[in-house]
């Protein structure tokens, strides 16, 4: 597990172009995320968060540019096959399997997933199921949860895979101050099992009690990276934050 | 899950064994006759169901899969002769690669897109044997059976039994589907595409799997159909009533579990051939719509989803 290639090429964005029509979303963007951080990512809205997702995950492909992914070049493969090399996401809108249970909608993750079948049980949905507070809702119908429910079932689903790197896009929208913390504590808790976490998020205290580095996008450029402090105490981030 | 299989299996071979006993124990050749269309549609609805029902992409165009399985057989009867076996077998072949090559073209379309392309993909082979004089084009071709096997009286009665082996096996292909992964991949990606692939389902590759058996299957089906008409001409092979029937039966009996397509042929098929003796053949496509209409807004899960227990009433 502890990188043959070195902990500083897990994820590595290569000066990633990505332009809409005559749009330029994202603008030679280039990170590397190390193995186990927990990593924010914050900016105004169209700013090419999602987008830079989207490219890390597959769903996207850059005009330039190059990601990595503990040391292969993936920029190229599809989805399905970055989700068996270890990458899952999470949606900002939910988009749960409505009809399937809950159970099933975490089967998908697992039937398809790399590595030994022993492990893609349903024992083992189960138990993220019941880590994720989700165990009583396990025979639900998916298309039926409440809004804090389907956020967490999206985690879940991405868990059901044992992915190594976890992206979760605006887990927390939407939800209560409680119900914030409630999530927060989970990514915190997975966390703490060595999977390494990219947050998407808008409510800034949880960014900040959450995040070891963030990362603001503005127009598709990096504006600052580095410890949450030092990245909002940043005139820039304020400024494209509340506009100058 | 073992037990079930052995249960199936069973099921399966009692099934053909009681077809072939009928065909030894009634002496009249017409209730193999209309039954012969019957099981011709359970093919072609269950066959249906496995890429309209499971993945969610509504194909119209069961009946280019059909005539291309009829006009496999017309060929390779006239060129070189073959037994309806190898008939059956190539046209499934056939019919499997234009499930495929079909599938390549069209199936990065959705929803209402994917189907008009199907149905133009029905017009584009239509036309293309048309103009095929070999076969016959436009004006048909006779096809002349060839001697009844033993242990078989008639070979109408034959036909019947090898249709009740085809609906055995496009049962058990879509049985085993849908308990499968694959199964569970296409019901996600008929959810929602997206989350599939993010979760780690290859989708492309499994809707090209579902287009190669669905259209495998109904090429089958449509393979001893110039053995049993003596006749094969492109109005009737490529009529649109096939791909409207195989959707038809599907979506009224329910999409859901495999069962569903067998109970609205059955159920669709049996009026059918109950109308067009009693009433006339036009009156089948009015109940065709009817019984649609009816079950779209009385029962949009079909005939499976009234019986199979709501999920959806346990709430978290």
């Amino acid at each position: 597990m502890t990188g043959e290639v070195g902990n500083n090429s897990f994820l590595r964005v290569e000066g990633i172009t990505k332009r809409f029509g005559g749009f330029t979303a994202l603008d030679k963007v280039s990170v590397d995320v190390v193995k186990g951080e927990r990593f924010g990512l914050i900016g105004p809205n169209g700013s090419g968060k999602t987008t830079l997702i989207n490219i890390i995950s597959g769903v996207f492909r850059p005009e330039a540019g190059a990601i990595r992914f503990r040391g292969e070049d993936i920029t190229h493969i599809a989805a399905h096959q970055r989700n068996r090399r270890g990458i899952a996401r999470s949606f900002q809108i939910p988009r749960p399997f409505r009809s399937m249970t809950v159970l099933e909608n975490l089967m998908v993750g697992q039937d398809f997933a790399a590595g030994d079948a022993s492990l893609h049980s349903r024992d083992r949905a189960h138990a993220i199921l019941q880590r994720m507070g989700l165990g009583a809702a396990a025979n639900a119908l998916a298309g039926r949860l409440s809004q804090v429910e389907l956020r967490k079932m999206e985690l879940a689903r991405a868990m059901a895979a044992q992915p190594q790197l976890l992206v979760s896009d605006e887990a927390m929208a939407g939800l209560s101050s409680s119900e914030v913390d409630e999530v927060l504590d989970l990514l915190l808790g997975l966390s703490a099992d060595g999977i390494t976490i990219i947050m998407i998020e808008h409510i800034m205290h949880a960014v900040m009690r959450f995040s070891q580095r963030v990362m603001c996008l503005e127009t598709g450029k990096i504006i600052a990276l580095g410890e949450p402090k030092d990245v909002m105490a940043n005139p820039r981030v304020q400024e494209a934050y509340l506009g100058a | 899950m073992r037990g079930n299989d052995v249960a199936f299996a069973f099921g399966a071979m009692l099934f053909v064994a009681a077809a072939a006993l009928t065909t030894f124990l009634v002496g009249n050749e017409y209730p193999f006759f209309a039954g012969y269309v019957i099981l011709q549609y359970i093919v072609l609805a269950v066959a249906w169901t496995i890429l309209g029902g499971y993945a969610g992409y509504v194909n119209f165009g069961a009946s280019a899969f059909f005539g291309v399985g009829v006009y496999t057989s017309v060929f390779l009867a006239k060129a070189f002769g073959a037994p309806l076996l190898v008939q059956i077998a190539v046209a499934a072949a056939v019919g499997g690669f234009l499930g495929f090559a079909v599938g390549l073209l069209t199936l990065r379309m959705k929803g209402i897109f994917f189907s008009i392309a199907t149905i133009a993909v029905t017009i584009i082979i239509d036309t293309f044997i048309v103009n095929w004089k070999y076969v016959g084009g436009a004006a048909g071709i006779q096809v002349v059976r060839p001697p009844t096997m033993a242990p078989f009286e008639s070979y109408v009665k034959m036909l019947f039994v090898v249709q009740a082996i085809l609906v055995v096996i496009a049962v058990a292909t879509a049985r085993y589907i849908q308990n499968s992964r694959i199964g569970r991949g296409l019901q996600a990606l008929r959810d929602d595409e997206l989350a599939a692939e993010c979760s780690g389902v290859p989708t492309l590759k499994l809707k090209l799997l579902a287009c190669v058996i669905s259209g495998a299957l109904m090429a089958a089906a449509g393979a001893p159909s110039p053995m049993y008409l003596q006749y094969a001409i492109p109005v009737a092979a490529f009529d649109l009533n096939y791909s409207v029937s195989a959707l038809a039966m599907s979506l009224i009996g329910g999409t859901s579990h495999w069962l569903g397509p067998v109970l609205g042929a059955v159920l669709l098929g049996v009026t059918q051939q109950w109308l067009t003796v009693n009433i006339s053949s036009a009156a089948n496509v009015l109940l065709l719509g009817v019984m649609l209409v009816v079950f779209v807004v009385a029962a949009p899960r079909g005939i499976i989803g009234l019986f199979v227990r709501k999920k959806s009433e346990k709430t978290p």
